[in-house]
């Protein structure tokens, strides 16, 4: 009896957890500082409410409500947490590099929510990070969006909850490297990349017509028939013919990013975001005509072939010439200054502080499609903010505290010596890391390189 | 009538094809007028005038008007800092990242400072124009790979030849013997990587022994009081002005442990030494500052070496170890981004060191760690006119660099990210041919 009674109290506390699976939601009040909305103007002495979890009120004497913490941010600036719509931090796996196509994997799957990279990201003011699948194939894995959290063991609270769906995609010397050169398969150029989506898209498109067309006979009287084989990778590929999933697609040259927008307008395609994108500028009236846009670096450029002919002007260039830009990390590194990776943008370009701001905020959001929620200081929007010492865009720009949902997840006041969540008991020799990690989206490819 | 509209053509594509060209950088005498000094060792000096002539910072002064022969450049609201020097790149070795056939700074073998970097820089790489034209006017070209991989080299970024772009300063690079794991891919356990390490200090001590030996013969035969014949042994004889004194040895160490063994080796071995990287170093900061050992510290836009570091331990430490007393420069550690030198001593100065010490650390003190102080590092009545002029600080990112001379050369504000701006920022044609 009494082993039953306990049964049933670990089954409810069970059935509890998984009802409460909602991750914290926090109240806090703002006060006297710097408010840079990104879409309604900057605001002096501002403050900012925040209540369960999102943002209440922005405007001048704002009382708190009992109960409801006070920071005083006189002389300091607020702004929207950062988005990196580039990342692979929280991830134990970043490539599955097997086939040129792989729709069907998820980094949803693979997700590290005791990467320490997550803290250290929010220490430069980062709240959300598009944790992707890597380059390595044409068509890769499905990403996953996340929120930094923190401080939990549970890999789906860092999970941006209702977030919409991704997946990447990969161009030039990626796919064709590891592929074409390492495994003899096709693609091995260019041209191999083109028609591995055209027979994807191709066949995903019969696949849906297949299954359109048993289940709308199905229930006749006399149909005779089966239904077609289940594939998750055709499922995954009918939803992207489908608008339902956004494409973010790896891509440095010119010509290659013609070429995807070709494909796409033949298939009926709208959703698309081009990463890395060093020659973008090139066609950038052409990347604005389809309404595809850009996420880039700052200034990185010659660390391969394909961005030898590049340019730190970027940004600017697809910024002036209309299309939505946002600068990311694809680093552990980068994504701790991304507020100084777009001020770069100020030296390269002249972008007024509003265009260099939307970089790293509202735009990431727009292309991870997240917009409606965060990117900006809005009423309604989640509270998803962090507090600077000195202009973000400055050289002395230092991130104070971030929130995210209202929860404060960084403090450099309380910021002390290891941090870990979890800690390797076999973990004996130091590891050094190596300097510069240019791609970190070519993890887990390198049994497939010839090099 | 249709003759002069075809001369009229002519000569407009003439004017169009000499536009075309290169531009090439000016020689003469130029004054920057008006300016704010930012001398580095005298100060900040308003309304200044810089007089540069025969490639030396002739004269600085209030002075307004010059003879004919000098250009003037109205310099008001401006300010001018000397040319900012990298104390470790791999500029000039390698063109594109990926394509092992562009990249000459890693030569086969574990002994070889022989090996000058030097002979490998190209002068004609894209990437040179690209990190001048932001103010990085010098950078040391350093070699990587084995325990001792070559010389490092000092170089201006302006010249047609390796002999025209050298600074000055060249020597060998140690890689002092690593007791960590080189990342999470090093799959080695604990004691093979001791036993590693063990088996490279053994080896470095076995050389020593050698240089001591070739030292000893080679004076002899100087003195004349021997006639043994030294046979050709190009790594003693690199290694000799080390063993001499009469250069610093650049010792790559990074870790706590190693820099402290390292610490050790070169007091034993009486070598003059700069230490290298020194990620870790403001964890033996005190020990650093007692041995007088300085160093050149960097990237430092980077991750902390270990998980359970604090966040800015990188960005703090050229500060910490400034703050304990020890000798501070600082290097990016780049290639095609060496032009990030003034953002990486912008990251020290946010996060603790001094802004005059953080523009000292990519200035005036690798200039006097290279033994080239007296020609580079600072702005002093003749000094080689290596300087540029700015719209603001060169840490802050909305700063433009206007100007850049190298060596009393005038350099074309030229590169390929500034080409490639002009010809896409307004394309034409643009969506319609």
């Amino acid at each position: 009896m009494k082993k039953q009674f306990s049964l049933i109290i670990m089954i409810s506390l069970f059935l509890v957890d998984s009802f409460s699976a909602q991750t914290k939601k926090g109240d806090v009040l703002i006060k006297n500082g710097t408010v840079i909305t990104v879409t309604n103007g900057t605001r002096e002495n501002a403050d900012v409410l925040i209540r369960n979890g999102k943002i209440s009120g922005i405007g001048q004497n704002l009382s708190a409500p009992s109960g409801v913490q006070v920071i005083d941010a006189t002389g300091k600036y607020i702004m929207p947490g950062i988005i990196d719509a580039h990342s692979h931090i929280a991830l134990d796996a970043v490539n599955e590099a097997t086939q040129p196509v792989t729709a069907q994997v998820w980094t949803g799957d693979a997700l590290n929510p005791l990467d320490v990279g997550i803290y250290r990201a929010l220490a430069g003011g980062v709240t959300i990070s598009h944790a992707m699948h890597g380059s390595a194939n044409a068509i890769g894995g499905q990403n996953e969006t996340i929120k930094h959290r923190w401080g939990t063991v549970k890999m789906d609270d860092i999970r941006m909850e209702g977030a919409p769906r991704t997946i990447k995609f990969a161009l030039g010397e990626n796919p064709t490297r590891v592929h074409g050169e390492g495994s003899g398969l096709l693609p091995r150029t260019r041209m191999g990349v083109e028609q591995v989506f055209r027979r994807s898209f191709s066949e995903a498109k019969e696949y849906m017509e297949a299954w359109d067309e048993y289940n709308n006979n199905k229930n006749k009287r006399g149909f005779k028939g089966m239904p077609p084989i289940y594939d998750l990778q055709k499922e995954v590929i009918a939803d992207i013919l489908r608008g339902e999933i956004i494409v973010h697609c790896h891509s440095y040259r010119a010509d290659e990013i013609l070429m995807l927008m070709e494909v796409f307008k033949d298939y009926g395609i709208e959703k698309l975001v081009f990463q890395h994108a060093n020659e973008a500028f090139k066609v950038a009236p052409e990347i604005a005509e389809f309404g595809a846009m850009a996420s880039v670096f700052a200034d990185w450029w010659a660390y391969k072939f394909e961005v030898y002919y590049s340019t730190a002007y970027n940004a600017a260039i697809l910024t002036q010439n209309g299309v939505n830009t946002s600068i990311n990390s694809d680093s552990g590194e980068l994504i701790r200054h991304l507020y100084h990776e777009a001020a770069k943008t100020q030296k390269y370009g002249n972008l007024t502080d509003h265009q260099a701001l939307e970089l790293i905020t509202l735009n990431p959001a727009k292309q991870l499609g997240i917009d409606n929620r965060v990117g900006s200081l809005e009423v309604g929007k989640d509270g998803d903010v962090v507090i600077f010492e000195n202009h973000p865009l400055s050289i002395y720009a230092i991130p104070q505290m971030t929130f995210v949902d209202g929860v404060k997840y960084f403090d450099i006041k309380e910021d002390r010596d290891d941090i870990r969540i979890y800690v390797d008991p076999l973990e004996e020799v130091d590891v050094m890391r190596e300097m510069t990690e240019h791609e970190k989206c070519m993890s887990n490819t390198w049994e497939f390189l010839n090099e | 009538m249709k003759h002069i509209i075809f001369t009229v053509l002519l000569a407009v594509l003439a004017i169009a094809s000499v536009q075309a060209q290169n531009p090439k950088a000016e020689y003469g005498a130029f004054a920057l007028t008006n300016a704010t000094l930012h001398t580095v060792t005298n100060g900040i000096i308003k309304n200044a005038t810089v007089l540069i002539r025969d490639g030396k910072i002739e004269e600085i002064s209030k002075q307004t008007s010059f003879q004919e022969d000098v250009k003037v450049i109205d310099c008001s609201g401006k300010h001018i800092f000397p040319g900012m020097i990298d104390g470790g790149t791999r500029l000039g070795l390698s063109e594109v990242g990926s394509v092992s056939l562009t990249q000459d700074y890693s030569e086969i073998g574990d002994v070889i400072p022989h090996m000058e970097a030097l002979s490998a820089v190209n002068p004609n790489s894209a990437l040179i124009p690209v990190t001048r034209v932001s103010g990085v006017t010098t950078v040391l070209a350093a070699p990587s790979g084995g325990l001792f991989p070559g010389k490092a080299s000092l170089i201006n970024l302006h010249g047609y030849t390796p002999k025209q772009m050298f600074a000055g300063f060249s020597t060998p690079v140690l890689n002092f013997p690593q007791s960590g794991k080189r990342g999470w891919w090093d799959e080695r356990t604990e004691e093979e990587i001791n036993k590693a390490n063990k088996k490279t200090m053994e080896e470095l001590d076995d050389i020593w022994q050698k240089v001591a030996q070739y030292h000893t013969i080679d004076s002899a035969n100087a003195a004349g009081s021997t006639s043994v014949k030294l046979d050709y042994y190009p790594e003693m004889k690199a290694l000799l002005p080390v063993y001499r004194q009469e250069v610093p040895l650049l010792v790559e160490v990074n870790k706590a442990k190693d820099i402290k063994k390292a610490l050790e080796w070169v007091k034993e071995k009486n070598v003059r030494a700069i230490f290298t990287g020194v990620s870790e170093g403001f964890r033996v900061a005190e020990e650093l500052a007692q041995a007088g050992i300085p160093v050149i510290v960097g990237p430092v836009l980077s991750t902390p070496s270990r998980d359970y570091d604090r966040f800015d331990r990188p960005y703090a430490n050229p500060g910490l170890m400034k703050e304990a007393g020890v000798k501070v420069a600082i290097r990016t550690m780049e290639t095609e981004n060496v032009r990030n030198l003034p953002y990486n001593a912008g990251f020290a100065a946010a996060y603790g060191m001094s802004k005059e010490d953080a523009l000292k650390a990519i200035t005036i003190v690798p200039a006097e760690l290279f033994d080239v102080a007296d020609k580079l590092g600072s702005i002093e009545e003749g000094k080689q006119a290596t300087l540029f002029v700015s719209t603001g600080h060169p840490f802050e990112t909305a700063t433009d660099v206007e100007h850049v001379f190298i060596d009393g050369w005038k350099i074309p504000m030229q590169s390929r990210h500034t080409e490639l701006y002009e010809e896409f920022l307004q394309r034409s044609p643009g969506l319609k041919k």
